[in-house]
């Protein structure tokens, strides 16, 4: 029974290691051999390729180290912190200049930070933030703010229905509980349209990001609720599903229900320039041109601030027709 | 009066009813029908559809634990076969043809077929414990979906494909129908036929089985083969429903809730006798429990919670051990370790 039981063990982890190997392919896309003379050098880790919105976060660091001339050292964590930890070793082995890294989770960091700083090399968090009291561990983060992304949602609400007086029913499809972005969201939503008594939420739960869970969510809020004027979904894919069930019930998305999402990815911009969502706040993964100016800054030893924010707009269905063909995710 | 208590369905047909009732509670027209652009629409009708993929991969689970195994990889099965569709469809020259998009379903399933063999090859022959060897479909499998979607969420835009998972037929839904067809499928052939009985013979002891002359090993197979193809249907129901494959969120942890439709149903993890009926009920429960938590307005934070709630409080009242230290001295009698009623589905 035990061999059994290692053979199948083990042919579960050449299944795995097979599988996990493919993912791996993206790892040698670095500069050229060492780079010679006064080159900055960058020590990347990423978190993963879990989603298109990472793929393009990767994608964008790549391609804007390559056109600002500073030698990448790009290594994919595979979403696990042993794995980041061990790069960013490998890093200071190799004295890059400068060190880059998506966290994978929150916590843990203090000891191979501090192996950092007392090699003189600056570090960088992107696009996640560390929860360690101490922050002169890292130069600077750079990344998202999503309350900001969820008063940008709120905003656009208040002045859609600026001089109207009647109540105004708004449903929210809420990401993976627990999870940052949808706390966040959530919350500058709601301290934007608190001001005014006519908005009121009358029901919110979570679609758990995905498109599946958004329709059936939003079907049943449908049938539920009987009257609904605005939908607020806290990313695209939500928004796309629940664009579906509404269609279903007969109404239309946009005009009958009017829709906010956040991200902007490519499928959600579609919907947008066709009129079936009605504003779209941008969460973007194209950081990296702002990512290789604090590297080079902090490299020249120049004083960067703690917090850096992505640059970021929002779309109306006008803008996204024009930013539509230049999509990148 | 005590034989209607004693039905192994009683108790979960009760809360079925009575998370039914309570919704009304809430919404008024709750069990409204009403014809929308030509097609049934109303809550129960959504329960009847979103019930489907739990249903189909319930039914599976249903004849694997019938046999004492269990099958932890359908969850993946169901993402690689909505990729696989997906993927091919997204290289049709015409994606709103009926026939190449019903050969790319076909080759979706069979793929599922494959991955099913797989399964129980390594239980039937190899001898592997079924936990471990599905495991092993149910981490890698995810991985080969990725690997088709290449990460991303794909989306594919085919009328005939959408029939399957958002569509009516006569103004009933499509997914329903396929689960109703898959019900009736595996009822007769399991109640109809001497299949059953050597499906909870093979449960009960396969080495009595095989010495008893039966082909222990080809049955064990042959579940394992049905429950990756009904997942497979399942997958093909659940991205259809949105017209894309989400490699990530597909079947994810659809396996445990296909266990407890299985247990609520009344069927034994030990293996043995089952019911085809009580599988079905469980999954429509979950279903409900999932709409009402929705409809109710139970706040994010306290979902699963609520959930949790309502399938102890079912656990309990089928437990008759604990029906009888609880009601004992008030009952008509009822004896603890009473006998439970012989069902056929």
């Amino acid at each position: 029974m035990l061999r059994r039981l290692s053979i199948a063990v083990a042919g579960g982890l050449l299944l795995a290691s097979a599988v996990a190997g493919c993912g791996d392919s993206s790892d040698s896309g670095s500069g050229d051999g060492g780079g010679g003379g006064d080159k900055i050098t960058l020590g990347f880790s990423q978190v993963g390729a879990e989603s298109g919105w990472r793929t393009a976060n990767t994608k964008s660091i790549q391609e804007s180290a390559q056109s600002s001339g500073i030698d990448l050292k790009f290594s994919d964590a595979q979403g696990k912190q042993e794995n980041q930890i061990k790069a960013i070793r490998n890093f200071i082995t190799q004295r890059v200049d400068v060190i880059a890294f998506s966290p994978v989770v929150e916590s843990g960091w203090g000891t191979v930070l501090k192996e950092a700083k007392d090699a003189g090399i600056p570090v960088i968090l992107t696009d996640r933030a560390i929860d360690d009291p101490d922050t002169s561990l890292y130069k600077t983060f750079i990344g998202s703010d999503f309350v900001e992304e969820g008063k940008k949602a709120g905003d656009w609400l208040v002045k859609e229905y600026e001089g109207k007086s009647d109540p105004v029913n708004i449903v929210e499809l809420q990401g993976s509980p627990g999870a940052a972005p949808a706390n966040d969201r959530k919350s500058g939503f709601a301290d934007v349209i608190k001001n005014e008594t006519k908005f009121k939420v009358v029901a919110s739960q979570t679609g758990q990001f995905t498109r599946t869970d958004g329709k059936a969510v939003m079907e049943t809020f449908l049938k539920s609720q009987p009257k609904i004027d605005v939908l607020y979904a806290h990313n695209d894919d939500m928004g796309l599903g629940a664009i579906e069930a509404i269609e279903a019930a007969g109404k239309k998305p946009g005009t009958d229900i009017k829709i906010i999402t956040v991200d902007a990815v490519k499928d959600g911009m579609t919907a947008l320039s066709e009129g079936k969502i009605n504003f779209i706040v941008e969460c973007s993964p194209l950081l990296g041109p702002q990512l290789m100016d604090l590297v080079k800054k902090a490299k020249a030893g120049e004083t960067i601030p703690q917090r850096v924010l992505t640059e970021e707009g929002t779309f109306t269905p006008e803008q996204a027709k024009e930013a539509l063909p230049s999509r990148k995710y | 009066m005590t034989n209607l208590v004693r039905h192994r369905l009683f108790w979960p047909t009760v809360v079925l009813v009575v998370l039914l009732v309570s919704n009304l509670i809430f919404s008024d027209n709750f069990f409204r029908i009403t014809l929308q652009d030509g097609h049934l629409y109303g809550s129960l009708i959504d329960i009847l559809r979103r019930s489907a993929p739990l249903v189909l991969v319930a039914l599976g689970m249903t004849l694997v634990i019938s046999t004492g195994g269990i099958d932890l990889s359908v969850g993946s099965v169901m993402a690689i076969s909505g990729a696989l569709a997906c993927l091919l469809i997204g290289d049709l020259s015409n994606p709103d043809a009926v026939g190449p998009v019903l050969l790319v379903i076909g080759a979706a399933i069979a793929l599922c077929l494959v991955f099913g063999l797989w399964n129980g090859f390594l239980v039937a022959v190899l001898g592997i414990q079924p936990i471990i060897a599905t495991l092993i479909l149910m981490v890698a499998g995810r991985g080969v979906a990725q690997l088709i979607t290449d990460g991303q969420i794909l989306n594919v835009h085919s009328a005939p494909y959408r029939v399957i998972g958002a569509g009516y037929f006569l103004g009933v839904p499509v997914s329903f129908l396929i689960a109703a067809v898959a019900v009736g499928l595996t009822v007769a052939l399991t109640r109809r036929t001497a299949l059953g009985l050597l499906l909870e013979s093979v449960g009960g002891s396969p080495t009595a089985s095989r010495l008893a002359g039966i082909r222990a090993r080809r049955i064990t197979i042959m579940v394992y083969v049905f429950a990756a193809a009904f997942a497979g249907v399942a997958g093909l129901i659940y991205s259809s429903d949105v017209s894309s494959a989400d490699s990530n969120a597909a079947g994810n942890l659809i396996e445990l809730n296909a266990i407890l439709a299985v247990v609520l149903g009344g069927t034994a993890l030990t293996g043995g006798r089952f019911s085809i009926a009580g599988s079905v009920l469980g999954a429509v429960i979950i279903t409900t429990l999932d709409i009402t938590a929705v409809s109710v307005g139970v706040p994010v934070e306290t979902t699963l919670l609520f959930k949790a709630v309502v399938v102890i409080i079912l656990c309990l009242a089928q437990s008759a051990t604990f029906r009888a230290k609880v009601f004992g001295r008030f009952g008509s009698g009822s004896r603890s370790g009473s006998p439970r009623a012989e069902v056929a589905a």
